[in-house]
């Protein structure tokens, strides 16, 4: 069975930034793929770094205050830290999509969804088409089509509506048929259910999983909701301080996790059926100019060992598509 | 059952909504549209429900920081339904709140040991700056916190951390009850985990009973010995946390419970069917005839668009706002 | 137990310290990142010197005030006068550095009246609401919507011209801008969190006011201050230029290019130097006032 091409490649990057208190050292070394038609999950807490190597992937990050000493990001081969500006908008909108969070912010309140759904195709098409504008006939039917495609009833009277007549539930549908419109290849989703209340995001999580199983496209979804993992990814990273530290099949890893952090993430998840609640993970989350060495979550870890300090474990294989960055699993030595 | 601490009897609070030149009122977002409850001494009671159920406006009536619309509250027996200069200086030590975004709860322009000044000031709790101090550092400590923060401002703080000065601050009265809107919401679930490890603790020590205002219902499962479901401006169902969960009655509380996100494969196993087709909260602001929940409810009918069901008690201490419940237990006295 | 009391009294009141020292080198890193605000901060503190010493640093000190040396009148800049001398024969340069000081003495009496009663209606408005609020900003919207330079005209107009007549009116008008200022934070703090915290803890409305609001308000009004120091003594400038502000033989600045521009071109020095000092010391508190208003922005963010 041939494997589905790679769409998005991170592989090993390190992002700094220089602050007022010295370098912050953000990402230590993320590797992370997504293939066509796959749904990822990223899940991390706050300052975990996710939002860093998100930028990245899409080009947005400034390059003084950042720096990448290595490392790098490739979407479909080619390498995003070294492209120019101009190989970065192209790229930007057709290759590869993102919605936020708050789909009230991401919308411009004085224009209507029509007005800037026409943009963002206009956008869309100046790169494809030689040159030639699409017609108003054109910009509505793709329009329509585009929001048809996310389930919103009546999409004609949709395009001369306001963000701010429609409901949080239809905003992020309106969002999600813009990101599309284009038909990207791959789609970053950050944390697109914490503005919406639970039987919207519900529902907004099934659009997704519709769109990815039609339209062929892949999801990545960043969030720190492991209920939303469960719901929607097939595989899943989990990150640290900048660090992956597990990896694989979403429900192998929340039925099981290996590695502590994992662990008592999950321990700290309060459940439908009751019983009780671990009290979080001791410690607090490092500081990114004074960041722990080698495998940052030691010191809150209850199996902490020496050589947890010197050196970051690599990702070990655990099972079939299962990887962890602990010295409890790998066969490491200091060789 | 004791005498509550909290007693809320058909609560009613409309925001006027002003709109044109004059500014004349055009019409009134129904928050709460009738809600009663009690809360028992030393019980953590729940309220869920999504935006525009109006559980917010419930705590911040409660804790008078609106005047209502209509309707009682008592408190600790006495009617604190209107707040005379008296009444207000006894009620404001007694019930507290702790609010849902660190992010503004606490004053981006003060030192937190000016926060925690504040109300040991104005109720003359110390006599002298040293006291203060001395107090604030016990505070601290009582929410675990090092006092190294002591003058710290809120941006070189945490979410959890600042989450920590709020309960500081409502704790600095000394009060016997707490509102708390979302007080978790906004936090990782790790940090999360340690605060309502926090709150419990404190419910110990302090004697305090709460009120936990939340949308997350495995934490209200977690936590809270009773709970109401609210949608848009009233309670649909109320009663034992264990009997809401596992023998859920009204559809929207069924809805809710499915719609739940869920991290292991036993909690999918326990949720309910859904029971609503799919849609939108409606706002408070133009809420649905009769039952509120009707135009997404699979058993509704032309009863439900009419006519409101009235809150009955099907079981000890379980209540539910349904038409089609109450018939079913009404047929099962009858000889059909 | 004495000695630990002592000692926790020591370690609090030492991080006091630290925590203010800490914020202070945030802010000067952040306003010093900027090139431009480091420009107009040495600009302003140039002039301010200059100002502030003017007997002491100034070649002739004596040609400040009413001087006269009519043969050496009209001279071009040269090595003993770096600005040329103007028609009655005293140093130009001087005469700009005295000049200055009546322009900073201008703006700190204007900025003085108008800042306490437009922060204190502004607060007053933005808290009450109702008709209070209206009354005020209605009252406000009017001054603001006539030009302030010929408000001043016309109050200066009215009565015999000298420079406190300028100072009263310009300050009479002044004082709206920093009330709409203040009105409108304050009516948007008024519904955050912690004021609301504020409320059900008990806090009187004073309290709030000026210990919740206030504060918020302490940067904009900074900057703002900065910003507006320039653009008053423009007005005062103007208004002297005009002739109703200080009289002849002071040195005001614009009173100078008054004088001055009877002699253009050809003596073009008794003209181009004030000008420039003017430009010089408003640039500057733009430069300034932008760069505080950057450093001083509240730290976002969890």
């Amino acid at each position: 069975m041939t494997e589905r091409p790679v769409l998005l490649d991170i592989r090993d990057l390190h992002v700094w930034f220089r602050v007022y208190e010295g370098l912050s050292k953000v990402l230590d070394g993320v590797s992370l793929h997504v293939r066509e038609a796959e749904r990822v999950g990223l899940v991390g807490e706050t300052g975990c770094g996710k939002t860093v190597a998100m930028k990245a992937a899409m080009g947005t990050l400034k390059s003084p205050p950042a720096l990448f000493p290595a490392g790098e990001v490739l979407l479909t081969g080619k390498d995003v830290l070294k492209m120019s500006p101009a190989e970065i908008l192209n790229m930007k909108g057709k290759t590869i999509a993102m919605i936020f969070q708050d789909p009230l912010s991401s919308l411009n309140p004085v224009f209507t969804i029509g007005q800037q759904m026409f943009d963002v195709i206009r956008y869309g098409h100046r790169r494809t088409s030689n040159g030639k504008r699409p017609t108003r006939a054109q910009l509505r039917s793709s329009a329509v089509e585009a929001l048809a495609s996310v389930r919103l009833p009546d999409p004609e009277r949709m395009l001369k509506s306001y963000p701010l007549e429609l409901s949080g539930g239809m905003r992020q549908r309106a969002l999600i048929a813009m990101a599309l419109v284009n038909r990207p290849r791959l789609l970053i989703a950050d944390e697109p259910g914490t503005a919406l209340d639970v039987t919207v995001q519900a529902q907004i999580l099934n659009l997704l999983k519709a769109l990815v199983k039609d339209a062929g496209i892949a999801v990545l979804m960043i969030t720190h909701d492991l209920g939303v993992v469960r719901e929607i990814a097939e595989r899943v990273y989990i990150m640290y301080a900048g660090q992956v530290v597990e990896t694989g099949p979403a429900a192998e890893i929340l039925d099981a996790p290996q590695h502590p952090y994992t662990q008592g993430l999950l321990a700290s998840v309060p459940r439908l059926t009751g019983g009780v609640l671990a009290e979080g993970i001791p410690g607090t989350v490092p500081d990114y100019t004074e960041a722990p060495s080698g495998c940052r979550f030691h010191p809150r870890c209850p199996h902490q060992m020496d050589r947890c300090v010197q050196r970051k474990p690599s990702l070990a294989e655990t099972s079939t598509g299962r990887l962890v960055s602990c010295y409890l699993y790998s066969e490491e030595t200091d060789e | 059952m004791s005498e509550p601490i909290l007693g809320v009897e058909n609560l009613v609070k409309y925001f006027p909504v002003r709109s044109g030149l004059l500014h004349r009122i055009s019409g009134y977002v129904k928050a709460v549209d009738g809600v009663s409850f009690d809360v028992q001494p030393g019980e953590i009671f729940g309220l869920v429900g999504e935006s525009g159920s109006g559980k917010s406006t419930v705590a911040k009536t409660v804790v008078q920081l609106y005047e209502l619309t209509s309707g009682k509250i008592h408190f600790k027996g006495k009617d604190v339904t209107r707040l005379s200069k008296q009444t207000s200086k006894w009620f404001r030590r007694e019930a507290q709140m702790v609010f849902q975004d660190p992010r503004s709860s606490l004053n981006p322009r003060r030192s937190i040991a000016s926060t925690l000044e504040d109300p040991l000031i104005i109720y003359g709790i110390a006599k002298s700056r040293r006291e203060r101090e001395k107090i604030i550092r016990t505070l601290l400590q009582q929410v675990e916190m090092s006092s190294r923060y002591m003058y710290k401002y809120p941006s070189a703080l945490s979410g959890g951390q600042r989450q920590r000065v709020a309960i500081a601050r409502a704790l600095a009265v000394n009060p016997s009850f707490l509102a708390l809107d979302e007080p978790t919401s906004a936090l990782d679930v790790s940090v999360q985990a340690k605060l309502i490890g926090l709150f419990v603790r404190l419910k110990e020590e302090l004697n305090l009973s709460y009120l936990f205002i939340t949308h997350n219902l495995s934490l209200i499962r977690t936590i809270a010995t009773r709970a109401a479901v609210m949608y848009v401006g009233r309670i649909y169902e109320l009663g034992p946390v264990d009997r809401l969960f596992n023998h859920p009655v009204h559809p929207y509380t069924k809805t809710l419970i499915a719609a739940a996100p869920v991290v292991t494969q036993e909690e999918e196993r326990v949720k309910p069917r859904q029971m609503s087709k799919e849609g939108e909260v409606p706002s408070p602001v133009t809420p649905p005839s009769g039952c509120a929940f009707h135009p997404r409810c699979q058993l509704a009918d032309s009863v439900c668009a009419e006519k409101l069901p009235e809150l009955t008690e099907i079981e000890l201490g379980h209540f539910v706002r349904c038409h089609h419940v109450a018939l079913s237990t009404a047929d099962e006295g009858s000889s059909e | 137990m004495m000695s630990s009391n002592q000692q926790a009294t020591a370690e609090a009141e030492e991080t006091r310290w630290a925590v203010f020292k800490d914020r202070l080198g945030r802010g000067w890193y952040k306003f010093s990142r900027n090139p431009t605000s480091l420009i107009g901060a040495a600009m302003v503190l140039l002039f301010v010197f200059l100002a502030s010493f003017a007997h002491y640093v100034t070649p002739y000190p004596n040609h400040a005030g009413a001087y006269t040396d009519f043969p050496n009148a009209f001279q071009p800049p040269s090595a003993a006068h770096w600005c040329g001398t103007d028609s009655l024969g005293a140093d130009v340069l001087t005469r700009i550095a005295f000049g200055s000081q009546i322009s900073f003495m201008l703006a700190g009496v204007v900025l003085g009246i108008s800042v306490p009663l437009g922060v204190f209606l502004g607060l007053l408005s933005g808290y009450v609401g109702g008709k209070t609020e209206a009354v005020i900003m209605r009252i406000t919207d009017i001054f603001l919507s006539l030009p302030a330079l010929v408000m001043a005209l016309a109050i200066c107009a009215a009565f015999t011209p000298s420079i406190d007549k300028a100072m009263i009116a310009v300050a009479s008008i002044w004082w709206t801008w920093h009330c709409r200022l203040v009105n409108g934070i304050t009516r948007s703090i008024k519904t955050e969190e912690f004021v609301q915290a504020s409320r059900v803890l008990g806090a009187s409305h004073l309290r709030i006011i000026f210990k919740d609001i206030l504060p918020n308000c302490a940067s904009p009004i900074i900057v703002k201050i900065t910003l507006d120091a320039g653009f008053v003594i423009l007005v005062g400038a103007g208004l002297s230029f005009l002739g109703l502000g200080a009289q002849p033989p002071a040195e005001d600045l614009g009173t100078m290019i008054a004088i001055g521009a009877k002699y253009l071109p050809e003596r073009w020095w008794m003209t181009v130097f004030p000008s420039l000092a003017i430009f010089f010391i408003i640039l500057g508190f733009n430069l300034l006032g932008d760069g505080l208003r950057d450093a001083l922005a509240v730290e976002e963010g969890i």
